[in-house]
C-alpha cells in the first residue's frame, strides 16, 4: 500500500510540474462552464430549471477526450526512456506500479471535479435542486472516468509511442462510448442485449438519473479491473517470448 | 551477501541469450563482467535484479530466490541499469528521495542518506537542478547515487563509467573499490583496463556461456603458457647470435621480431625460464644485452582469444 502511494504521489506531482494538470483543469472548467451556463441551447437558463444535467452531459464527453491525453504517457514513456526497468527493479510489483499510476490520474480527475462544486452551489442558490441526483451524477462521472483511465493505462502499456497510446485509448473508448450502443440496436436477441449492456452511456445515464443498480456498479468495476489487469499483464509480458 | 547463479537459461525467441550459466560471487568481492556485445552480460544483470525471469535455473541473493521472494531480493540490491535511465523532469533531490522511499529507507534516515549521497557523488552544485539539465557525467553520478541510496548489500552496475571524463572515471573506480570492501559488487564493462584496475575477479562470457573465470593475473597466466622474451644483443654478428641462442637447451624457438629485426623473439621450453642462460651466453661471448623483456599477454589478448569468432 505504501509503495502504491509513493508512486501515486510522484505521478500526481508530475502532472502539476508539467502544466498538464493546469491545462486540463482550465480547459475542463472552461468547456463545461460554457456549455452549462452560456451556450444558449440546452444550458441551465434555457431549460429554466435548477439542474446539473447539462453539466453532467458535457462533462461526460469532455472527460472522454481528456483522459486518454492524461494516461497516454503513463507507461509508454517509461518504456521509451527505459525508466520502467529502474522502477521494476525497486521493491515494487508490476501491480503496484499500475495501480499507483491509475490512482494518480484518478486523483487529478477528482480534483478537477471538486473544482466544479461552485457550479452546484450556484445552481442550488437559484432554485430548488435535486441533491440526490447531483450526488449520483458525480458518482457516475467518477466511475466513468475510472473506467476510461484504466483502459487508457492499458493502451499506454502496450506501446512505447505516446501518440499510439492516445489513439488506441480513444479507439477502445469509442466502442464503449457509442459504438456498442449503436450496434446494439442493429442486433436483436442475446447479441443485442450483450452489446447493449456493454454500452457505457446506458449505465451512465441510469446512474445520473439517480438509479444505482448493482449491475451498473458491476459493469464499471469490471472494466476498471479488466483494464488494470490487462496493463499488469502487458508489463509481465517482458518475460514471455 | 553472496550471489549464487544456478544454471540459468534465458531464450529470446529462438536465440539463447543465456545458456546454463552458473557462477558465484562472495561478500566483499568485486566481480567484473566482460564479454562482446550481445554476450548476455546485461541479461544476466537483469535476471539478478528480478527485471526478467530466467526460463530455467534460479538465482539466490543472500539465500533468497529471485523467483520466490523478489521483493526481499530487490531491497538488498542497488542497480544502475545500462544507459542509466532517469526521470529527466524531476529535480535531483526529489528523484533521490523518491527512490529512497521506494527502497524503504526510513523517513528519519532519509535526509542524512540524501546528504551523504550528494557528498559522495559530488552532486552538491547541481542538486536543485532538474536531471534533464545535467550533463552526461552528472547524470551518471545521479544514477550511481540512486543505486547507493539505501546502502545496499549488493551493487550491480551495468557499464558504470560510460560518459565520464578521466578524472571522474578514476573517482568512480575508487568509490566502487571502497564500496566493494564490505559489499558484493558486480560490474560490467567494455573497458578492459577498468576491469583490471577495479575487479578482484573477472568473468568472461560469450554467447551466454562462461569462457573464463579467475583473477586478472590468473587469466593472463592461463593464456600465457610458455615464457616469451624479447631479446636484443649487440656486439656480435646477427646470425651468430641467432645460432648461439638456438643452441641453448632452455630455448625452444628463436625468431626475428616482426617489427624490428635487430631484436629476437625467444620462446622458452615449457615451464622453464631462459633469462639466466641468455645472460651467461652473452658474458661468455663478450656480447652485451640491449634488451631483455618478457612479452606479457594482456587481458585484451585473453579476451580476444576467448571470444573471437571461429
Amino acid at each position: 500500500m505504501k509503495q502504491i502511494w509513493i508512486i501515486t504521489k510522484r505521478e500526481l506531482k508530475g502532472y502539476f510540474d508539467s502544466l498538464m494538470a493546469y491545462i486540463l483543469i482550465v480547459v475542463f472548467l472552461g468547456l463545461s462552464g460554457f456549455f452549462t451556463w452560456l451556450y444558449g441551447n440546452n444550458d441551465v437558463f434555457f431549460i429554466n430549471r435548477a439542474t446539473m444535467q447539462p453539466f453532467f452531459g458535457i462533462a461526460y464527453w469532455t472527460l472522454f477526450i481528456f483522459i486518454p491525453a492524461l494516461t497516454m504517457k503513463q507507461i509508454a514513456e517509461e518504456y521509451k526512456t527505459g525508466t520502467i526497468e529502474l522502477l521494476l527493479t525497486k521493491p515494487v510489483s508490476d501491480w503496484q506500479v499500475v495501480t499507483g499510476k491509475f490512482l494518480a490520474t484518478f486523483s487529478l480527475i477528482v480534483i478537477s471535479l471538486a473544482l466544479t462544486i461552485p457550479y452546484y452551489i450556484s445552481i442550488a442558490s437559484i432554485g430548488p435542486i435535486d441533491h440526490g441526483s447531483v450526488l449520483t451524477g458525480y458518482l457516475g462521472l467518477l466511475l466513468m472516468s475510472a473506467a476510461y483511465i484504466s483502459l487508457g493505462i492499458f493502451a499506454s502499456s502496450v506501446t512505447s509511442n505516446q501518440i499510439v497510446a492516445f489513439l488506441l485509448a480513444l479507439i477502445i473508448g469509442i466502442f464503449f462510448q457509442i459504438l456498442f450502443g449503436i450496434s446494439a440496436s442493429a442486433f436483436s436477441g442475446t447479441t443485442g442485449d450483450v452489446l447493449g449492456y456493454l454500452d457505457m452511456q446506458y449505465h451512465y445515464q441510469s446512474i445520473i438519473r439517480g438509479v444505482i443498480d448493482s449491475k451498473n456498479i458491476i459493469y464499471f468495476a469490471s472494466i476498471i479491473m479488466l483494464g488494470l489487469m490487462a496493463s499488469e499483464l502487458s508489463l509481465v509480458k517482458r518475460n514471455i517470448n | 551477501m553472496d550471489i549464487c547463479v544456478q544454471n540459468i537459461t534465458k531464450t529470446y525467441g529462438a536465440q539463447k541469450a543465456l545458456d546454463e550459466l552458473s557462477f558465484e560471487v562472495k561478500t566483499g568481492e568485486i566481480l567484473g563482467f566482460l564479454g562482446p556485445n550481445g554476450a548476455g552480460k546485461t541479461t544476466t544483470m537483469k535476471a539478478i535484479t528480478c527485471y526478467i525471469t530466467p526460463n530455467e535455473g534460479d538465482i539466490l541473493v543472500g539465500g533468497k530466490s529471485v523467483m520466490q521472494s523478489p521483493d526481499d531480493v530487490k531491497q538488498n540490491i542497488g542497480y544502475l541499469p545500462e544507459n542509466n535511465p532517469l526521470y529527466l523532469d524531476m529535480p535531483v533531490m526529489d528523484y533521490l528521495a523518491f527512490i529512497g522511499e521506494l527502497q524503504g529507507v526510513d523517513k528519519a534516515v532519509l535526509e542524512t542518506q540524501l546528504q551523504k549521497m550528494v557528498r559522495i557523488c559530488g552532486l552538491n552544485a547541481e542538486k536543485h537542478k532538474k536531471i534533464g539539465e545535467l550533463s552526461k557525467g552528472y547524470r551518471q553520478r545521479v544514477g550511481l547515487a540512486q543505486a547507493l541510496i539505501h546502502d545496499p548489500e549488493v551493487l550491480i552496475l551495468d557499464e558504470p563509467t560510460t560518459g565520464l571524463d578521466p578524472n571522474q572515471i578514476i573517482e568512480i573506480r575508487e568509490l566502487i573499490k571502497e564500496i566493494g570492501k564490505e559489499k558484493t559488487v558486480i560490474l560490467s564493462s567494455h573497458i578492459l583496463a577498468e576491469v583490471e584496475a577495479t575487479c578482484d575477479r573477472v568473468l568472461i562470457i560469450n554467447k551466454g556461456k562462461i569462457v573464463a573465470n579467475g583473477t586478472p593475473d590468473e587469466l593472463r597466466n592461463q593464456a600465457q603458457g610458455k615464457e616469451i622474451l624479447k631479446v636484443g644483443i649487440s656486439g656480435g654478428e646477427k646470425n651468430e647470435v641467432y645460432n648461439a641462442l638456438n643452441g641453448l637447451s632452455e630455448i625452444d624457438v628463436v625468431s626475428f621480431a616482426e617489427d624490428n629485426n635487430q631484436l629476437l623473439e625467444v620462446e622458452s621450453q615449457g615451464g622453464q625460464s631462459s633469462c639466466e642462460a641468455i645472460f651467461k651466453l652473452c658474458s661468455a661471448k663478450g656480447w652485451y644485452l640491449t634488451q631483455l623483456t618478457p612479452v606479457e599477454k594482456n587481458l585484451e589478448d585473453v579476451f580476444r582469444e576467448l571470444t573471437k569468432e571461429n
